[in-house]
């Protein structure tokens, strides 16, 4: 451990971040730790994992790629499989903290989709494999909407807030908020330009004493309790949430969205890389990853899994969205040192 | 026994659990954070310097330095006569009462907030009265919102110190003023407060300072949409956009201005002594 790595890891032991890795270092041989979003898996294929292989399958909750990566630069140890999403990878990448990966090893990643490999951030698929992905819009219930919103403008014109005031909510996200806004200029998501920026800027300031809040975490559970009836949010929840409501849709935008990956990879200070290799190929297998996608409503990567999909979540055009809508779509990139104008704006927009 | 060897348990306990955290607080604010969230560890004050820029004062500081003011208030409004009540009463009832104010601690702070986090919501039996009403105020993500959850959070702090003042008063002063040609309305301002004063400013420090550095309530009732000044730390270091040093930087400046606050309050403590 550098001195840097020991201060980092004192600063995150005292702010109670830590929790109970110290202890993850010493691992049992037969287990394997997941740091993983909240319910991201179906519990069902850890028992399956475990009944084929013998090894207990141990998972960690992580919130945001932030922390993700803020825990594993820190020097945070006890990790054999995360789950980064696109611009974090290429992130952890460049910070070396990803092992790189033997795809010989991993012979399901012939089941991987080709227009999923080689993705912007790992062209080579060196570091990481695409799990599941998505893309963000608006989720909206359709009852309580006089008719259902098909262009950005119905997010941020407030003519047409008006009307449900304080019953919308946009994600407490710079790139994703800042995004939204850029596209309903007809603007890039990953706009280096400081007047786009800034415009951008404008529109979502206008737009928030409509708002009820930023949210990322609840939008669902409040578009099902009739608190919010639109929603700017992730594919994904508004297919769950439509289980328990068949009124909440999903829709992209005219103007075009988001599309996004979450990523199997292995930090470079995990002690298991050979059994990381194996749970990752047990991922990819065409049953087991058609259980999850059928379990969590997000589309997944994987070709061969497509036979194993409930027909209802493969021919939803809100969550495998058809190639017209998907041609509309944008990657959030790194911008480099432009990022700092996103910051300052997200920072002003949230300080006003 | 020496004496001192007492003081050692509290004091490690103080040296290990609040100077080391501080310290490395401090350590933190010093670093410089890379375009991409890298800390760098180093000694500069640029994170000092940061915090001139006057957008994390205008929005996120002055609502915390209102919304702490009102709170303040408002407790004292509902508080005073509450305070007074009790302790105009005895017996059974009198502890009764105290009792029911400290009830809310039996419960997690945090379920409290998001109990109001219900009641506020637009579809929640708040709303839904004020909306029968004809107002639709959108008191979720307001500040007036914050408000509401502030001041039932704190209510208690106010409470609690001005009961103890009021309590020992010798209320034989107040006959004496009223033998006098008093009116009650004359013998309660001229005597009554001026000598609770010890409690209202005790009071008003506990709600003031720790609303100042609130996070949960707004951050729970705002939505995002109430600036304040604990939460822009707490977004520094948890959110979207981790900025330890300059949120390390923030944290020690709100402490140093609470420290001045402090000093004020014992400043106040040793003149109405005076007066007393």
């Amino acid at each position: 451990m550098t001195l840097t790595r020991i201060y980092s890891f004192i600063a995150l032991a005292v702010l109670g971040l830590v929790g109970l890795e110290a202890c993850a270092g010493k691992q049992a041989p037969h287990e394997l730790h997941l740091f993983i979003w909240a319910n991201y898996i179906d519990p069902e294929v850890y028992r399956l994992f475990e009944q084929e292989f013998g090894v207990k399958v141990i998972e960690e909750n992580v919130d945001s790629n932030e922390t993700l990566i803020l825990k594993l630069q820190a020097g945070v140890t006890g990790y054999d499989i995360i789950t980064p999403s696109d611009y974090a990878v290429a992130a952890l990448i460049r910070q070396g903290l990803l092992a790189e990966l033997e795809l010989s090893k991993i012979p399901n990643f012939q089941n991987i989709s080709q227009r999923f490999r080689g993705l912007y951030y790992d062209p080579q698929n060196r570091y990481s494999i695409p799990y599941l992905w998505g893309t963000t819009g608006i989720g909206y219930n359709a009852q309580k909407l006089e008719s259902p919103p098909t262009s950005w403008a119905d997010l941020f014109e407030p003519s047409r807030l008006e009307r449900y005031k304080h019953r919308v909510s946009m994600l407490d996200d710079p790139r994703e908020a800042l995004g939204a806004a850029l596209k309903y200029l007809g603007y890039s998501v990953n706009s280096t330009d400081p007047q786009q920026i800034e415009a951008a800027k404008n529109l979502l300031l206008a737009q928030k004493p409509y708002l009820a809040r930023y949210d990322s975490e609840t939008y669902d559970d409040f578009l099902l309790s009739g608190d919010l009836v639109m929603a700017h949010g992730w594919s994904g929840e508004f297919a769950k949430a439509r289980l328990e409501n068949p009124a909440i849709r999903y829709v992209i935008p005219q103007e075009g969205g988001v599309i996004w990956t979450d990523n199997l990879a292995i930090p470079t200070s995990s002690q298991k890389i050979e059994l990381a290799h194996t749970f990752i190929d047990f991922l990819l297998r065409p049953q087991i990853n058609a259980r999850i996608v059928n379990f969590l409503r997000y589309p997944s990567a994987n070709d061969a899994a497509k036979p194993y999909i409930l027909p209802e979540i493969l021919h939803d055009p809100s969550i495998y969205p058809p190639d017209e809508i998907r041609e509309r779509l944008e990657w959030i990139r790194d911008v480099g040192a432009a990022v700092q104008l996103y910051e300052r704006a997200w920072e002003e927009i949230k300080s006003r | 026994m020496n004496a001192r060897i007492l003081l050692w348990p509290g004091f490690a306990w103080l040296v290990l659990f609040f100077a080391v955290p501080l310290g490395i607080i401090l350590l933190i604010s010093l670093a410089h954070r890379a375009p991409d969230g890298m800390i760098h560890w180093g000694i500069s004050a640029e994170n000092y310097l940061r915090l001139l820029d006057p957008l994390y004062w205008a929005g996120p500081f002055g609502n915390s330095l209102v919304l702490a003011a009102l709170t303040t208030i408002v407790s004292l409004l509902l508080g005073y006569p509450v305070a007074y009540a009790i302790a105009r009463r005895s017996g059974p009832v009198k502890n009764l009462l105290l009792f029911l104010v400290i009830l809310p601690f039996f419960t997690n702070f945090l379920v409290r907030i998001y109990a109001w986090f219900i009641l506020l919501r637009p579809e929640g039996w708040i709303a839904w009265l004020l909306r029968a009403l004809g107002l639709d105020l959108g008191l979720l993500g307001s500040p007036l919102g914050v408000l509401i959850g502030l001041v039932y959070g704190y209510l208690p702090f106010m409470i609690l110190p001005l009961y103890a003042t009021v309590e020992r008063l010798d209320f034989s002063l107040v006959e004496a003023a009223q033998d006098l040609g008093a009116s009650r309305w004359q013998s309660f301002w001229r005597i009554i407060f001026p000598l609770s004063r010890p409690g209202v400013i005790a009071g008003a420090v506990l709600v003031f300072i720790p609303v100042l550095g609130e996070f949960i309530t707004p951050k729970l009732l705002g939505g995002g949409k109430v600036p304040m000044f604990g939460v822009l730390i707490e977004e520094k270091f948890l959110g979207r956009v981790p900025d330890w040093p300059l949120g390390a930087a923030m944290a020690l400046v709100l402490m140093s201005l609470v420290l001045l606050v402090l000093a004020r309050y014992f400043h106040q403590l040793k003149e109405s002594r005076w007066v007393g």
